[in-house]
């Protein structure tokens, strides 16, 4: 039983980080209609960020954190300028590609920079010592959980009360209208690229902090898609939801499955198996909205 | 498509007809000859650059017929030339099967495992069925991995080369024979297929699925079967593969690999025969590129980033080809060619 227990707590904490991840991805999907696959190489550079902040320029937890999230601004703003501007209006087979492109660009970024190494940053968050009963948890985890928790509720905060946030949302819903009203939808592309960017960098610097970073980081982009799968495309409580369900489920999953299997690595493949469930039994996700097409 | 002046269809076909003049004919016939007699003056590191065009092509032209041709987008196609490796690999190595034999079976299995991971494309569409793809991908080469006992697992299970007869495709230049041979074949099957009804079903389904179905295709029947014939493609790709390098092994077929077929036949221009051609060579020639400027611009650079700057640099340059095509040349260099030719045609008149 404290088995169990203990793979839920942690299950739960890394499923915050994927919602928090997959919040990013819906963010990009809903406003600018992009379906952006390089949000694992965001989170990967997020890691690799921080170790340069904590690690080699020593700065303390609050500048690192600003230093982190200025250059995630800065990169959303790049990247949404240079590679998705032109893109607007073009077919999503297209988009992906840009995508992808962006991915393997970042990948070699990270290879040039931090050559791809296995780097660790322990010890430099500030510690909080949690034990609840029988269960005791890693001050990194609980430093994750009220990190993501607290940026989840700003984002929903965001959406709700704030004119960005509310056009944003009127964008997602339709584009002709909200320029009509004098949004500028392309400032809204803007921001929706810097929240993901920024959401994705703070995730990297979390997991960068509870395991370590390599290259191998960017594999928690694909958990992220099975996240907003299972949450449905365009759903972000959905998205909160399903990631806390999938970080459980895989944790509990891998805890018992592992042993019994030749070699192994159920966290890798758990997620897919959960799409191909998802796609075959409810493609629109739990909490999605159901398309129906016209012709 | 332009046609060369003064050239006249006089029966249905003549009309129907891939090569239209003697012009035609003759290029074609230089460029067999040329395919086939590089060996003679190739350097052995080109002739393995060469060979790995040869089976890339064979599995994009597969992808091209999914993708380009019938629009449903896949991520898992190494995965799918995985299932047909490691068929072939096994029947070969461990069940003492002959290459011929292993090779028809390999397709089919890889076909097989495409219809099953296709399945789900009765459902679902666009961004649903990418994410099925590629959970497609990370499942079968996790299953590989599982099946400790038979596929060798994480160590690989080692392949011998093809004979034909007592003779072994040992050498370099031998196995450039046979893999062309196959890629010939595969180019004038994917370039008839697409001619043929099962093709222009293809295409109706692409461009409009609903109304594809009001005219009477059968919408599931033939998405399956665009699955099926282009996992056969990656199946028979695969097996070349696998015993060119006389080893099997899951990073052989990893995520990155399906990404990149994907991102030839967007470069090369997608529902294009010609197009997958153009972009397997394209992007396999870069990489070649790269690997030639990698070492002496490491020398420039400071010490400190030297020695992972070709690796970085091919990453960088794959990423911002690809972005840079996407945004310049969406349609492809197959497109881009086609304005060529009628360039040279209509030269020296605009129109």
């Amino acid at each position: 039983m404290v088995f169990f227990l203990q793979f839920l707590v942690s299950g739960l904490a890394q499923g915050l980080i994927y919602a928090l991840l997959a919040l990013g991805f819906v963010i990009v999907l809903k406003c600018s209609k992009a379906f952006n696959v390089a949000q694992g190489q965001l989170v990967m550079i997020g890691a690799y960020l921080g170790y340069t902040f904590f690690v080699m320029f020593e700065f303390p937890v609050w500048l690192s954190l600003i230093a982190a999230v200025g250059v995630a601004i800065l990169m959303g703003l790049t990247i949404e300028r240079f590679a998705l501007r032109p893109m607007v209006g073009q077919d999503a087979l297209a988009i992906i590609m840009v995508t992808m492109g962006l991915a393997t660009v970042l990948e070699g970024i990270a290879t040039l920079f931090w050559s791809g190494q296995y780097l660790t940053f322990y010890g430099y968050m500030p510690v909080i010592n949690l034990s609840l009963g029988v269960i005791s948890l890693a001050s990194e985890v609980v430093i994750g959980i009220i990190v993501a928790f607290v940026v989840v509720v700003i984002l929903m905060l965001f959406f709700r009360y704030s004119r960005t946030g509310l056009a944003m949302i009127a964008t997602a819903e339709d584009e002709q209208v909200v320029q009509s009203a004098g949004i500028r939808v392309t400032t809204v592309y803007a921001i929706s690229w810097v929240i993901a960017c920024v959401v994705a960098i703070l995730g990297g610097i979390l997991l960068g902090s509870q395991g370590g970073v390599t290259v191998q980081l960017s594999s928690v982009g694909m958990k992220a898609l099975a996240v907003v799968l299972l949450g449905g495309m365009d759903s972000i409580g959905g998205a909160i939801v399903a990631g806390i369900m999938l970080g459980v489920l895989e944790n509990i999953a891998s805890g018992y499955l592992d042993p019994l299997l030749p070699s192994g690595g159920v966290v890798n493949v758990f997620p897919f198996i959960v799409m191909i469930v998802v796609l075959i039994f409810k493609p629109y996700g739990l909490f999605g909205t159901r398309r129906i097409e016209r012709i | 498509m332009g046609l060369p002046s003064g050239t006249f269809s006089q029966s249905y076909a003549q009309d129907m007809a891939i090569v239209r003049t003697k012009t035609q004919w003759l290029l074609l016939l230089v460029l067999l000859i040329i395919v086939f007699t590089t060996p003679l003056y190739l350097n052995q590191s080109l002739l393995a650059i060469m060979i790995v065009i040869g089976i890339t092509i064979i599995s994009v032209h597969g992808l091209n017929i999914l993708t380009g041709y019938c629009g449903q987008i896949s991520l898992g196609h190494a995965a799918f030339m995985a299932v047909g490796g490691y068929t072939s690999g096994i029947l070969v190595a461990k069940l003492g099967l002959s290459f011929w034999a292993a090779l028809p079976c390999a397709a089919l299995a890889a076909g097989i495992v495409g219809l099953i991971f296709g399945l789900p494309s009765l459902k679902i569409k666009g961004f649903y069925l990418i994410m099925a793809t590629v959970a497609a991908q990370f499942i079968i080469i996790w299953v590989i991995l599982q099946l400790y006992s038979i596929t060798g697992g994480a160590t690989g299970l080692s392949v011998p080369r093809p004979e034909i007869g007592g003779f072994v495709f040992e050498s370099r230049a031998s196995y450039y024979y046979l893999v062309m041979a196959f890629a010939v074949l595969a180019t004038f099957l994917a370039k008839n297929l697409v001619r043929t009804r099962i093709g222009r079903a293809f295409i109706a389904i692409r461009d409009n699925d609903l109304a594809a179905e009001v005219m009477g295709v059968n919408v599931f029947r033939y998405k399956l079967l665009a699955f099926f014939i282009g996992c056969v493609f990656a199946g028979v790709a695969g097996a070349l593969t696998v015993h060119y390098v006389t080893y099997a092994f899951t990073a052989q077929f990893s995520f990155l690999d399906s990404v990149w077929y994907l991102g030839m036949l967007i470069a090369g221009g997608m529902g294009s025969t010609t197009g997958a051609i153009f972009g397997v060579i394209f992007l396999k020639v870069l990489d070649y590129v790269v690997t030639l400027i990698g070492p002496p611009l490491s020398q420039i650079l400071p010490a400190s980033i030297a020695s992972q700057a070709s690796a970085a640099l091919g990453l960088i340059t794959r990423g911002l080809v690809i972005i840079l095509i996407v945004i310049f040349e969406p349609r492809g260099l197959a497109h881009r060619w086609d304005l060529i030719k009628s360039y040279y045609r209509l030269w020296p008149f605009s129109h």
